[in-house]
């Protein structure tokens, strides 16, 4: 099925408009007001029913967290946006908030009205800076519109410095409570110990304007997307070796083969699906790969990659990248990340032997079930699906 | 209540089931059902910090190992130590620790007493799998009393934890991030130039070689072997229950005799006792006391009150860093290391015919802070450096060992005579509350005329290992001297840890300070506890220690440290009166104001 960039564009934006829950122009402030009225419990409904997962990339069911939260018996409680969108190749939250920053902020009001939290806080990427003045100005009239209409809730921004760590939800934490990003031992999960050690319900930026869209559509249209495992829709950052690239809602479901025909070259070898800490799917597995949480799960950095690239290359821009971005506390991924550098490297130049390339994965395996937090478990994830997928290009 | 705390949460390890109370890490639960789990981050001093993943087990049900270390027991875990999952990931992780580990251990002051060396010999690393990855890191050196080399650095972050959570002074922290991050200081710069007290706590709670003290042996072995000099040797009160330890004893004996002829052995040519410095600083810190109170209470003059104690040099270097503009506080009187040291060069050399020149000061200390002490420039009070070496208790360990002296075998000896007699008084000075103690007995007898009034004159009140303690003790029956002090409730208060240090110096500060005299140990448990003591350190150890200390104090025939012959002896013959001419010139001090950071 080869299509030309323009059909394949008029598909795409047919695909968009149909979905549109993101970047639709809505009411935040009738919706607030009707959202006053809401029953907590009809709310939490609301979200249960949509099958809503977490949009980060991990997955964690939208719903639960809240309930925890919500279920915890504290004086102050606390919600947090995290806006620290550090993984390579996504970029999509960037814009969600240059131009839905009020439906970020209302699905965390809504949160906050839920779980019973008087302030929130959204983490900002030290990139994103420019977005401070924008921010701020919304973030004040917003918080005026709160009072107004007698929610007790203020909502306040805090910048990161540049960690990639600082995405995990611990290390967030540690960075805003001033100290060194690093990830905590679990448990006790951030819905009860969270920031200064309060409960508090940390969203994704894409996850908080979808619980949004899902109490404005009163639980309708997100759940009518998608598939059983993976309801609903998400945003793509489409970057890469592609014929059309940037960011884009689509239904959660499609095959990669769907993508692929949709956005690639035409002579796509491979897709990173989710960044630096996802997956890599090669050709051959592009018709029996689903996008969600049955096949391939995505914060939404969808990377394409054409037969001139080199995975060997590809493989170590990845491993270079956690190697650096590690926090550096604990063993497996200190210094495994760096053994999985070195490790190609050696085999590559023929210091050490093709076979040590099984050395690595074993140990990549065992990264993925002792490391600390997420970072160093899903250094893995792209580590053995390049390796086995494209074992020549790492060994000649 | 009772209820709740009881609280037991069923788990199975291993296939065995145990019913442990509720919040018991999984680490700890296997240890009731005797199942050892190894650990390297894990101190029982310090919190956790689940960072160097070697005590990880598998948890039916879940998707990654936990930390045992991190992890509480929950109803109904199912845990494996010994899975072949754990076994890998346990190997993969200590070999990675090896490759990033400057494996030098044969050359290493570690060598034999290494957790990695010990960890890596139980599983039997015997080839390295992965790549090298060491860096040669410049050993800082240029602090006197504690080493630091990063390439054999595990960053467990045991040193920081230390550093912050035990001592407040932070002189260690974690910089960079990834491949790069490392324990360094702020602004990497080098010990010598931080806010360090040289405590040592890093050092004692270091796994492997990167923390060391700066090591004196060969110094000393060299000044032996000189025979154009006499070589004098003190002992610190706590050396005495735990240089044991280092010649593969139980903690917690006492060895005192050994311990002096051992030295004797050495070659070291007089064997005497910086416990008798400790009487020494009790005469002069409780004089000194006495005169503060009679300014305070009876002239209505203008004192700093409480006066601090001043025989810790780490907590000296804190106070001087932290809390410069309350040095007046502090009591003038030397610690007894440096009360030792100008006797020995000016009293003691006369006395045997000694040039000052031609002698050498040894001090044997549970301490490193006492290295940084020595080398002070006040120090000087003999006209040359006062005392010249000063070895820890570690380092004493390293020196019987290599003489090849069988501890268990030695003769007992007795300390050499003049400035080698103590009284229990002194001898308590090694654990926390001790100089309280010993001042209290003291100071009671010189205003009362009679015994400070507890059984056994073992003042409870003070002892123990709790952070912050404190004494009243209400002053009746004063001798006509001190009459303006009938009826005042003394108030005393013992911190150990500049932890604590610094909860009581913030009281202080802020003016609401309700003690007379107040007593600070840099370190936790005070000197038996101390950063140059043998390595491990723990609660049982310390309270091991401490209790061998106390039975030193009751086998003693003097327990007040006015009634020690040698001290009245040494006031009648040289010093001629407490806080008197010559005590001023050797035996009190200065103190300077440092910068905070």
């Amino acid at each position: 099925m080869v299509m030309t960039r323009e059909e394949k564009l008029a598909r795409i934006n047919a695909h968009q408009e149909r979905v549109n829950l993101i970047f639709e122009k809505i009411d935040t402030q009738g919706l607030m007001e009707k959202v006053m009225k809401l029953e907590n419990n009809k709310i939490l409904e609301y979200i249960k029913e949509s099958g809503l997962k977490g949009r980060g990339g991990a997955g964690f069911p939208t719903y639960l967290k809240w309930k925890l939260a919500a279920d915890q018996k504290s004086d102050m409680k606390y919600v947090i946006c995290n806006a620290d969108e550090g993984e390579p190749g996504t970029f999509k939250d960037r814009k969600i908030l240059e131009e839905q920053a009020d439906k970020v902020f209302t699905g965390m009001a809504i949160c906050a009205k839920v779980i019973g939290a008087s302030e929130g806080y959204v983490y900002l990427r030290g990139e994103y800076n420019y977005l401070v003045p924008l921010l701020t100005t919304r973030m004040n009239a917003f918080n005026e519109e709160m009072n107004q209409l007698g929610l007790n809730f203020t909502l306040k921004l805090r910048s990161g410095s540049g960690a990639y760590i600082c995405g995990e939800e611990t290390a967030l934490i540690e960075s805003m409570e001033g100290y060194r990003g690093e990830a905590r031992n679990k448990p006790p999960f951030p819905v009860e110990k969270g920031y200064l050690g309060k409960p508090t319900v940390i969203n994704n930026v894409e996850t908080l304007v979808y619980c949004t869209m899902i109490v404005m559509n009163e639980g309708g249209k997100f759940k009518t997307f998608g598939t059983e495992i993976s309801t609903g829709s998400k945003v793509f950052s489409v970057s890469g070796d592609a014929d059309v690239e940037g960011i884009y809602e689509l239904e959660l479901g499609m095959t990669i083969q769907e993508f692929v025909d949709l956005f690639g070259d035409g002579d796509t070898k491979a897709v990173q699906v989710g960044g630096a800490s996802g997956f890599c799917v090669p050709r051959k597995k592009f018709k029996e790969t689903i996008i969600g949480f049955e096949g391939v799960p995505t914060g939404g950095s969808m990377m394409l990659f054409n037969s001139t690239r080199s995975m060997y290359h590809i493989l170590m821009n990845y491993m270079e990248f956690m190697q650096e971005e590690s926090c550096g506390q604990c063993t497996p991924c200190r210094v495994g990340c760096q053994q999985l550098v070195k490790g190609i490297q050696a085999i590559k130049h023929k210091k050490r032997p093709a076979t040590y390339l099984d050395d690595l994965v074993k140990l990549a395996k065992t990264m993925r079930v002792a490391s600390k937090c997420g970072l160093g478990q899903s250094v893995a994830n792209p580590f053995i699906s390049i390796v086995e997928n494209f074992r020549e290009e790492i060994i000649y | 209540m009772s209820e709740n705390k009881q609280k037991l949460i069923s788990v199975t390890i291993d296939g065995t089931p145990v019913a442990v109370p509720e919040n018991t890490t999984i680490l700890d639960a296997a240890k009731l059902l005797g199942v050892y789990i190894p650990t390297l981050c894990h101190h029982e001093d310090l919190c956790v910090a689940g960072n160097c993943r070697v005590c990880m087990v598998e948890v039916k049900g879940s998707r990654t190992l936990q930390a045992s270390c991190a992890t509480p027991v929950s109803d109904g875990m199912e845990i494996y130590t010994n899975s072949r999952l754990v076994r890998t990931a346990r190997k993969h992780v200590i070999e990675l620790l090896l490759s990033e580990h400057r494996g030098d251990c044969l050359r290493c002051y570690r060598n034999g007493n290494c957790e990695l060396q010990a960890l890596a010999n139980e599983y039997r690393i015997d080839q390295g799998v992965f790549i090298d990855l060491h860096k040669e890191d410049q050993v800082d050196i240029s602090s006197p009393a504690i080493q630091k080399d990063d390439s054999k650095c595990i960053r467990c972050q045991r040193c920081v934890r230390a550093c912050t959570e035990l001592q407040s002074v932070s002189a260690l922290c974690v910089a960079h991030k990834g491949a790069d991050m490392r324990i360094t200081t702020f602004w990497d710069k080098a010990l010598a130039y931080v806010v360090c007290t040289n405590c040592g706590q890093c050092v004692a709670h270091c796994p492997t070689g990167a923390l060391t003290e700066r090591n004196y042996v060969e110094d000393v072995w060299d000044a032996i072997y000189d025979p154009t000099k006499h070589v004098v040797v003190q002992t610190a009160p706590a050396i005495r229950v735990s240089i044991g330890e280092e010649v593969g004893l139980e903690p917690g004996q006492r060895v005192t005799k050994q311990l002096v002829t051992a030295l004797r052995r050495l070659g070291f040519d007089s064997v005497l006792d910086t416990d008798f410095t400790a009487d020494l600083t009790i005469i002069e810190e409780g004089n000194e006391l006495l005169h503060r109170l009679t300014k305070a209470i009876r002239d209505k003059e203008d004192v700093a009150l409480p006066m601090i104690t001043s025989c810790s040099p780490g907590w000296i270097k804190y106070i001087e860093h932290e809390f410069s503009n309350h040095l007046d506080h502090l009591s003038t009187c030397k610690s007894p290391q440096q009360m030792f040291g100008p006797l020995a060069k000016t009293y003691y050399a006369e006395k045997i015919g000694v040039d000052p020149k031609d002698m050498v000061v040894v001090s044997i200390m549970p301490c490193t802070a006492k290295k940084f002490e020595a080398a002070r420039p006040e120090m000087m009070a003999s006209g040359l450096r006062d005392v010249d070496y000063v070895l820890t208790t570690r380092e004493l360990g390293l020196m019987i060992r290599q003489a090849g002296i069988d501890f268990t075998k030695l003769e007992e000896g007795d300390y050499d005579s003049i400035l080698g007699k103590s009284t229990g008084a002194g001898a308590i000075f090694g654990v926390t509350g001790g100089v309280m103690e010993a001042a209290l007995r003291t100071a009671y007898e010189l205003i009362t005329g009679r015994e400070i009034p507890f059984p056994n004159l073992d003042i409870k009140p003070v002892r123990g290992l709790k952070g912050v303690k404190e004494a009243t003790l209400k002053i009746e029956g004063t001798l006509e001297k001190y009459k303006f002090l009938e009826g005042v409730e003394l108030k005393v208060a013992i911190g150990h840890g500049l932890t604590n240090a610094r909860k009581i110096m913030k009281q202080l500060e802020s003016g609401e300070s309700p003690y007379h005299f107040i007593e600070i140990m840099a370190c936790p448990g005070g000197c038996i506890g101390g950063g140059g003591q043998p390595i491990p350190t723990t609660n049982e150890i310390r309270m091991k220690r401490s209790n061998a200390i106390y039975d030193e104090d009751e086998k003693m025939q003097y327990r007040k440290s006015h009634e020690n012959p040698e001290i009245i002896g040494i006031y009648e013959d040289f010093l001629k009166e407490p806080l008197g001419h010559k005590s001023h010139e050797l035996l009190h001090t200065t103190y300077v104001k440092r910068e905070k950071n």
